[in-house]
């Protein structure tokens, strides 16, 4: 495929003013600018007219043909500013063709609208996610060098050493700063002093990588307004300008979050109609005919009988066990379950045991314990036993182990609980959530939980079941009692949203939804395997953690990836355990290869810098031996262990990563 | 090499030995103690050494199980229980009043307004819902709405922590704070999961709540989860209340100061009843409490633009450490906020889990929180027109019903009638039969075109039990004439009459 016309770049150039972050790009320039210029958010970051070129040319050819970067220009980080293969199809073409470029506003629209949801780029950027069958296999955690371990430990120590010797000082010198930490004027400490110490002294030092405020749809891009601090993060002033990043931190997996398209649409009718809010409870006067509706459309897109919605996903866990189970239930909790789990299970006055995560042994051992041992102290039997588990956990990107949890369900005659808070959507062929991922029927499971803040980009919970149940729990939960109704506009967002990935709204865009996300999950942690980072859960699952380690690594790979104009989220300690700090990337429909590879390159170049490239190998991503006698992709797990019965660890070239990625996508990842 | 040499070898040796022994440090203690202990008693040493060993010996033993009669049982015997035993249902059937409220919700078509269409096709007044000032046919704030749907889709998409804070969001914060009077305010994305968080983000394990006895459930929640002391007072009985904080005073006196709470709603949501918070404050100063008060009900109703009842009873909302509110209800937005100090905001930012792990309020609510909050400050006649309004329905159902009583302050525009505890006396009901009854008495009256709902009461595992008297909710609202509310009125006193009177 040719490249370019030489003159596009001069054009290209003028057509983006240098680090512009709040003008847009004037509309009257050049009207040829308009061509190259329908970039997802005009307010780029200034570039060269080569990486520009580069770039631009990269996403025109097939997958596996090797476009020619040099590792020169990709050395300075650049949004892929001509996206739009299929507005454009005639970019390739001199521009003294008969071709007529959008109008000013249609490239406006356009602009706004890829800035939301980008389009797809090539057909071959789709998966479909499915479990092969047989065992579920454990996500492989791979470990650091012990070298990485130890110094974590003794950052923390530095760390910790340091806040004490600030406190002494500042308890004596600056005593107006501790005030609430102590008893003052008869009055209790606010908060004590030990449990703010991570907090004041750990927790502050990065505190810009938190809470960033932003603004606009968190679509496929994000626009963060941006501040900056006088006293070391306590509080920040916003110097009046913004940045758009490239979102990696949303939990926007289907790219619903959008304010234009017929989902927008729908919900602006639902709000003239219906008006702002449902100023009332559901089981008073708040129950319109489109609760019914979107509960009718739940309860068939999951695969159960009935469903109720509510408008707060954390209060619909929290809610719900008291109306489940009591004193003498046990609840059997994975022990990475979510906050509002806990809470809610804390409400209901029932027992609560834990498991180690995933641990379908340790499950087992658990129950016949319980079973046999009963209740403690009286030994009487439990009245029943509700086990709990996420289908995709945030933290750890894994899913829950389903086939196992049946098996032992039908041994154990236990109840099933299954918060689909991020799978609902986000996993299986059809985005119907884990059961769908397993192909497993959902009667299996008593009780389907989720959000539809996440893949729908609405807000509220809900909760599935059989028929009986629903009723029993519509007159038992207090969310139907006390919980304020749904809004109508976040109702018809769901349901709209519902419709298009049935394919009864816009036919065929819910499919495309579903396999780009699955193939952009997989793509891009394959990318992140090869170039050596340390990624854990399932191979399917849009969340995507990396692995950090180092306290300090957290707000500098926060920071350098925000240089890159990419925003993430970096999590450690008390969300995860000490050591494992983590970066999670959560990857949305709305991404396109171009983003994934922009991505990758950014993680590559602070990976080297950071020395975040330690894998072992043995969670896969390694280099193929000889690149000539590649076996079909369905072969290559078993070619490789006989080929290299030896784990090397992985460190591919970026190149290599982005040229050979579309083609391995589908392979098992390792 | 003979037994000499040897000999001469091994003491050299042993005098090697010495030395070196010597020079480790502390050696001279550990001689210093053996001689000491020694005695001329070799059996004191050997025991001594005994007691060493044993210590070794149990150091390095191997780990029990310290739980207390674990039946040891065969994988056979195991295997025989889990077949045997059978565990409940997941829910029981639903129980006949269950069964009645579910069966009799209303659903409406069309928007909630004064008058609202219901699925079986009939216009009625709807007395039913928090739609007060009927903000949610304004058709300024549907545009409003509208505008920020178009630039900020629906949901944000995250947590508050994690990139969702949106400029709307901090902007209603700011707004209510500047409403209320407060330095801060931060807000939840659901009003009835507000306070069960806010409460145990501050009071833990070891601190003091004294707390109403008639608070709503989701106080109630709050306080279960927080697993703090709780000490109860009489509903509304400030002389209680005082007891009650000296004897928890009293009681305290020696021990380590901890935190210490008295938490109560304005109105309250079981009873409608006002609080005197001028007599709270005064006790919560005098006893050095701190004050949660929940002003769910009353913030956007009570005051001369709605600020609450710090505004109605002329109490500065500094006072008031924490202030828990909801935007949903007349403010027609949805979620709840807490305002306070900056500390006390600042704190929950970290710690209370309802902020930190839920997604953050839809943006197009938010603005309408915001909008409205301005429509109140900017409208005091609105405010007084619903609470005219109030008193116009109120006239024609107490004192006027000889059936029931009303529970409400006056300003409260829920109107809460409970039957009158003498004729649940002489008719022997029990509170399943009123149930029932006030049920029948919904229903005729939405026979007659108007929508009037039961006060929804739910039991909890808490105790004490709570036992609210069941009751009528009469929820007035603006957007009808005087004519109207006064002929609603009636008819909900004759229906009240019918049903009741046909009762033996």
């Amino acid at each position: 495929m040719p490249r370019r016309p030489s003159n596009s770049p001069s054009v290209n150039d003028s057509a983006i003013p240098p680090s512009s972050s709040s003008t847009k790009p004037s509309t009257k320039s050049n009207r040829l600018s308009q061509l190259f210029s329908s970039s997802p958010k005009s307010k780029a970051e200034s570039q060269t007219a080569q990486t520009s070129l580069q770039n631009a040319s990269a996403g025109y050819y097939p997958n596996n043909t090797a476009p020619p970067i040099s590792s020169a220009s990709l050395s300075l980080p650049t949004i892929s500013l001509s996206t739009a293969t299929a507005d454009n199809p005639n970019m390739d073409e001199p521009p003294t063709t008969l071709f007529q470029p959008p109008s000013p506003e249609e490239a406006r629209r356009l602009a706004k609208q890829h800035a939301q949801f980008g389009p797809l780029g090539h057909h071959s950027h789709r998966y479909s996610s499915r479990h092969p069958g047989g065992v579920f296999p454990e996500p492989v955690m791979d470990e650091p060098p012990y070298y990485y371990l130890l110094t974590t430990y003794i950052s923390y120590l530095i760390l910790i050493a340091f806040g004490h010797v600030r406190d002494f000082f500042g308890k004596r010198f600056r005593e107006e700063n501790y005030r609430h930490l102590k008893p003052r004027n008869g009055y209790g400490a606010l908060n004590s002093d030990f449990d703010n110490f991570y907090v004041r002294r750990l927790k502050l030092r990065i505190n810009d990588c938190f809470e960033r405020p932003v603004t606009g749809v968190p679509g496929r891009y994000i626009t963060l307004i941006d501040r900056a601090t006088n006293d070391h993060n306590k509080h920040f002033y916003f110097t009046g300008t913004t940045t758009d990043t490239l979102n990696l931190s949303s939990y926007n997996y289907l790219g619903f979050a959008q304010s234009e398209g017929p989902c927008a649409d729908l919900a602006e009718e639902s709000i003239r109609k219906y008006g702002v809010s449902t100023p009332s409870t559901r089981a008073e006067s708040g129950t319109h005919d489109i609760h019914q509706e979107v509960e009718d459309l739940v309860a068939r897109f999951v695969g159960k009988e009935s469903s109720m919605v509510f408008s707060m996903g954390f209060g619909t866990n929290a809610n719900i066990f008291p109306a489940l189970v009591s004193k003498g239930c046990l609840i059997i909790s994975d022990e990475l379950n979510h906050a509002s789990i806990r809470f809610g299970a804390r409400l209901s006055g029932a027992s609560i045991g834990m498991f180690k995560h995933n641990d379908m042994r340790d499950l087992e051992n658990k129950l016949r314990d319980a079973i046999t041992q009963g209740q403690p102290r009286t030994h009487r039997p439990w009245k029943k036993i509700l086990v709990v588990v996420e289908g995709l956990y945030s933290m750890e990107g894994s899913m829950c182990n389903l086939p196992g949890l049946v098996t032992l369900k039908r041994r154990y005659k236990f109840h099933l609980f299954v918060d689909e808070a991020h799978s609902i959507g986000a996993i299986g062929p059809r985005g119907r959530g884990v059961c769908d991922y397993f192909s497993i029927d959902t009667s299996e499971v008593d009780i389907l939980m989720g959000t539809l803040t996440k893949s729908f980009g609405a807000n509220g919970g809900y909760i599935a079941a059989d028929k009986p149940i629903i009723d029993k729990l519509r007159a038992t939960n207090s969310g139907v009692i006390y919980g304020e109704s749904p809004a109508p506009a976040v109702l018809i967002q769901i349901s709209s949203a519902l419709r298009i990935i049935n394919g009864e709204i816009m036919p065929g865009q819910g499919e495309e939804r579903l396999q780009r996300l699955a193939f952009n999950s997989r793509y891009l942690r394959l990318g992140l395997k090869r170039l050596g980072f340390i990624v854990y859960g399932h191979d399917d699952s849009p969340i995507i953690p990396i692995l950090l380690f180092n306290p300090a690594k957290m707000p500098a790979f926060s920071h350098e990836m925000l240089r890159r104009k990419i925003s993430v989220v970096v999590v450690g300690y008390p969300a995860t355990p000490l050591v494992s700090s983590r970066a999670r990337f959560c990857v949305s429909a709305a991404h396109t290869k171009e983003d994934l590879d922009r991505i990758l390159t950014a993680c590559d170049e602070i990976g080297n810098v950071l020395q975040l490239k330690f894998s072992t190998g043995i969670a896969g991503g390694a280099f193929p031996e000889n690149e000539e006698v590649t076996p079909p992709p369905e072969m290559e797990k078993e070619w490789r262990r006989k080929r290299a019965p030896r784990i090397i660890p992985p460190r591919w070239r970026i190149e290599d990563v982005i040229r050979r990625g579309v083609q391995d996508v589908k392979a098992p990842l390792y | 090499m003979d037994i000499q040499e040897t000999q001469r070898l091994l003491s050299e040796y042993l005098h090697e030995l010495a030395n070196l022994f010597h020079r480790l440090p502390g050696s001279a203690i550990f001689l210093r103690y053996v001689k000491s202990s020694y005695q001329n008693d070799p059996i004191r040493s050997a025991v001594e050494l005994f007691l060493f060993l044993f210590a070794v010996r149990y150091l390095l033993a191997p780990k029990y199980s310290t739980k207390p009669n674990v039946v040891q049982l065969s994988d056979d015997e195991v295997d025989d229980l889990v077949d045997e035993w059978t565990p409940e249902p997941l829910v029981s059937k639903p129980s006949a009043l269950e069964e009645m409220e579910v069966e009799k919700r209303a659903v409406i078509v069309g928007p909630i307004g004064p008058k609202s269409k219901l699925s079986n096709g009939r216009t009625v007044m709807n007395f039913g819902s928090y739609n007060f000032y009927n903000f949610n046919t304004n058709e300024s704030l549907k545009e409003k709405a509208i505008q920020t749907l178009r630039n900020y889709g629906v949901g944000p998409c995250g947590p508050r922590g994690f990139y969702g804070t949106q400029d709307v969001h901090m902007k209603t914060e700011a707004d209510v704070a500047a409403h209320l009077g407060t330095a801060a305010c931060i807000i939840y994305a659901q009003a009835f999961s507000t306070v069960p968080s806010v409460i145990p983000a501050f009071s833990k394990r070891g601190d003091i709540i004294v707390a109403d006895k008639g608070v709503s459930y989701a106080i109630r929640k709050g306080i279960q989860i927080s697993r703090s002391m709780v000490r109860w007072y009489e509903h509304n009985d400030m002389e209680d209340l005082e007891r009650v904080l000296a004897k928890v005073t009293m009681e305290q006196a020696r021990k380590p100061l901890t935190r210490r709470f008295i938490i109560t709603e304005s109105l309250f949501e079981s009873y409608g009843d006002m609080v005197d918070l001028p007599k709270i404050i005064e006790l919560k100063l005098k006893y050095k409490f701190r004050l949660i008060l929940d002003e769910t009900w009353s913030f956007g109703v009570l005051g001369r633009t709605g600020r609450g009842i710090t505004e109605h009873q002329n109490v500065d909302a500094a006072e008031v450490d924490m202030i828990v509110g909801s935007l949903a209800g007349p403010l027609i937005a949805g979620g709840g906020f807490c305002a306070g100090s900056e500390e006390i905001v600042h704190h929950q930012r970290i710690s209370a889990a309802a902020y930190t792990f839920s997604a953050a309020l839809p943006a197009l609510l938010s603005t309408t929180a915001s909008a409205t909050i301005n429509l109140l400050q900017n409208g005091p006649e609105t405010v007084s027109q619903l609470r005219e309004y109030t008193k116009i329905m109120r006239a024609q159902l107490y004192p006027r019903s000889d059936w029931v009583y009303c529970s409400s302050a006056p300003e409260n525009p829920i109107i809460i009638l409970p039957i009158k505890p003498e004729v649940v006396a002489s008719k022997r009901l029990n509170i399943q039969d009123q149930q029932f009854l006030l049920q029948d008495i919904v229903d005729e009256c939405l026979a007659n075109g108007v929508l009037i709902t039961r006060l929804k009461a739910l039991d909890d595992n808490f105790e004490p039990k709570q036992v609210i008297p069941p009751a009528l909710k009469v929820c007035v609202t603006l957007g009808l004439t005087k004519k109207e509310i006064e002929k609603a009125g009636t008819t909900i006193r004759h229906a009240i009459t019918k049903v009741l009177s046909k009762r033996k």
